[in-house]
């Protein structure tokens, strides 16, 4: 994985000091919370319901042993021995004193790492296929050109005062694991009819109060030129963005009204002028970047027989186990969604357990997924009842990958000074309504997202069924939304019908589930069956 | 009633106005009345509380403050889905008093 040079050090060392210093003069007083308040976002700082919370950026989702032993000592040191991860392939951590931020930033930088841009108006972590490098359906390993892109925009002044936050997204194969048509910006990595390598492009995706799937913008994007098209993306949404109305500064609102077609006229006239100017970056520079992503040494001639005779073990690899493009491996999922748990929340014992895995059976390395889970990119099928066994030990064996009760939910009302309602209890309520193992599996894929207010942070909006939170005279009430996906057939759920109290929504969904049963044909998920049969047999389910 | 509330400007954690000073326990909170707006002016000026507001509270069964709104009535506690957290970690009751 990418190692930082002494510029990339030097510039997040300094970022520390400087930080430091802020911290110092805002609890001596000098500065009010106006003043400070830009400035600790900057960092990844914000300040929720209970505390600070910090924000650590997980570039593409990617971390090493050294890196996750390092978030678990924040964990313990400097918070509340546990941390949180979110929908952004970001940590999050829920109870940090303002005067030992730094020190963590400092913790963080030892081993390369930071909290910038996890805030604020600017190019936010830039996130991926959490199987990069592994997958068996991959064309390229998309990780070299997020940290290509990553290095280009970090201190870049064009990019470091936009009218709104951008989320970047790059994945490069077939299906789509990273939710890609939900963000601002974002590439898949595709071949033309030449065999040349180069970006399927879209634009104008986003969740949150106005939802929109992105445009595709262009079929074919060189791959070396990409440095220009981001720029003149930009560019024409810098100049056009209103800047009156935070709610519509986001980019979705400006390629929306534009449209497909006017919105790519004016980028690919900007794109013309960028080209001109030749400031892509060479191809020498994107090799050393890459270099770091080599694919590790994988053994050859292994076998990809495996030993299922324990049946919990057998039902773990039917769950959690995907497929590896090097013969003899496999990808192992970590479930951060025990039954009755909080999605997304792991202790710090479980996090040193978890280096450990990736440190001896997974070349070092691990992954954050975008629906709150962990991944061991590249463990020898040999050695996967081992890192089964350890699984359980710890209580992160559980086989639920994609079935009903791998819920994804912001932390809602319980933490986060934006909600409406409460997030977090609804997805427990939830699992344990469907906690019995041959129910979830005869159910198959199916995908919860919860929300607790409009910003969309649990993905209601792609949702196979998705929840949201809203306040209903001071009492948190919750809408049933259906059919939405985050995969290559991208799909905004719809509201179906008036919201429900507590237990109601999970009696809701227990009846959307059962109508499902009834109806579906073999073989199909609920997404099929909710596509094929439409809203209205499910209304009726629900409402009566 | 009114009562006011800020986040501790070195730790975060929630607290209330008492009359005299701040406390994490909102079951100290006074009456602000007509105050509040003097209240917050001044103490955000001593920059010892981050963004202090005045909201509703009125009084439980027992004649304790609480907070009128339930939003409040979380800050106030601590998450409710980790009771190990709150405020009040041993009172089996305590999420009951949130909703
Ligand atoms: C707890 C503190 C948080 C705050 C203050 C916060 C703030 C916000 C805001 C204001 C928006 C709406 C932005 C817009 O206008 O589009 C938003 C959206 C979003 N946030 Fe959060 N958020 C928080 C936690 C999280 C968490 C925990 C996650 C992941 C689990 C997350 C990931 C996202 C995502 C994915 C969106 C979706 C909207 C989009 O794609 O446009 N945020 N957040
Ligand atoms: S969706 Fe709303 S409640 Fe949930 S984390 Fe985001 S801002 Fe908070």
């Amino acid at each position: 994985m990418y190692k930082y040079d002494q510029y990339d050090q030097a510039m997040v060392d300094a970022r520390v000091e400087e930080f430091r210093d802020q911290v110092r003069r805002r609890i001596a007083g000098k500065m009010d919370d106006d003043q400070f308040k830009p400035l600790r976002l900057k960092n990844g700082l914000y300040l929720q319901l209970h505390a600070y919370m910090l924000r650590v950026a997980i570039p593409y989702g990617t971390l090493n042993s050294r890196q996750m032993r390092a978030l678990a000592d924040i964990a313990r040191k400097y918070d509340r021995g546990y941390g949180h991860f979110t929908t952004r392939q970001n940590i999050q951590y829920n109870w940090i004193k303002l005067a030992e931020a730094p020190d963590i930033l400092a913790d963080l930088a030892k081993v390369e790492m930071h909290a910038i841009q996890t805030s604020g108006e600017s190019i936010r972590n830039i996130s991926a296929d959490q199987y990069a490098g592994a997958a068996a359906d991959e064309l390229i390993d998309p990780r070299p050109w997020c940290e290509v892109i990553r290095q280009m925009t970090t201190f870049m002044p064009e990019f470091s005062y936009l009218p709104r936050k951008f989320k970047i997204c790059v994945i490069a194969s077939k299906e789509d694991r990273a939710a890609l048509r939900w963000h601002d910006f974002a590439l898949r990595i595709v071949k033309n009819a030449g065999s040349e390598i180069g970006f399927e492009v879209y634009a104008g995706g986003g969740m949150g109060r106005t939802p929109f799937i992105a445009y595709k913008i262009r079929d074919f994007l060189p791959t070396g030129q990409i440095l220009s098209y981001l720029q003149a993306v930009l560019r024409v949404w810098n100049r056009n963005a209103r800047r009156d109305n935070i709610h519509k500064q986001r980019m979705k609102i400006l390629v929306h009204d534009l449209g497909q077609e006017e919105f790519t006229r004016q980028v690919e006239a900007e794109f013309e002028h960028f080209l001109s100017l030749g400031q892509d970056f060479p191809q020498a520079e994107y090799d050393r970047v890459a270099a770091y992503f080599d694919p590790p040494p994988f053994e050859q001639g292994l076998s990809d027989e495996l030993d299922l005779s324990d049946p919990a073990f057998a039902r773990w690899v039917r769950h959690q186990v995907i497929a590896h493009k090097a013969p003899g491996y496999a990808i192992a999922n970590i479930s951060l969604k025990p039954a009755g748990g909080i999605p997304g929340d792991i202790s710090a014992e479980q996090m040193d357990l978890v280096a450990d895995l990736a440190e001896t059976y997974s070349f070092d390395e691990l992954r954050a997924t975008h629906a709150q889970n962990l991944v061991l990119p590249h463990v020898r099928k040999a050695d996967l009842y081992a890192v089964w066994q350890a699984l359980v030990e710890a209580g992160l064996a559980d086989s639920n990958l994609d079935l009903v009760t791998d819920i994804i939910a912001c932390p809602g009302l319980d933490y986060c000074s934006l909600a409406n309602a409460r997030s977090i209890p609804i997805a427990q309520k939830i699992a344990e309504r469907f906690a019995d193992a041959e129910r979830q599996a005869d159910l198959g894929e199916l995908k919860i997202k919860i929300s607790g207010c409009i910003n969309a942070c649990g993905h209601h909006h792609a949702g196979n069924i998705g929840i949201l939170g809203v306040d209903r005279k001071g009492s948190e009430s919750y809408q049933l939304l259906l059919g939405g996906s985050g995969d290559e057939n991208t799909t905004q759920a719809k509201i179906a019908g008036p919201g429900f109290d507590e237990d109601g929504i999970v009696d809701a969904v227990e009846r959307t589930v059962e109508h499902y049963r009834a109806v579906r044909e073999p073989d199909e998920r609920f997404i099929d069956t909710y596509r094929r049969v439409g809203m209205d047999g499910f209304k009726e389910a629900i409402y009566g | 009633m009114k009562i006011v509330t800020g986040n501790d400007l070195k730790t975060g954690a929630v607290t209330w106005w008492t009359g005299y000073d701040w406390s994490i326990h909102v079951e100290d909170a006074v009456d602000a009345g007509d105050e509040a707006d003097a209240i917050m002016a001044r103490e955000a000026a001593a920059c010892r509380v981050n963004n202090p507001y005045a909201i509703d509270g009125e009084r439980d069964a027992d004649g304790k403050v609480r907070p009128a709104h339930i939003k409040d009535r979380v800050r106030a506690l601590g998450p409710t889905v980790r009771p190990d957290l709150t405020l009040k970690p041993a009172d089996p009751e305590a999420r009951d008093w949130v909703i």
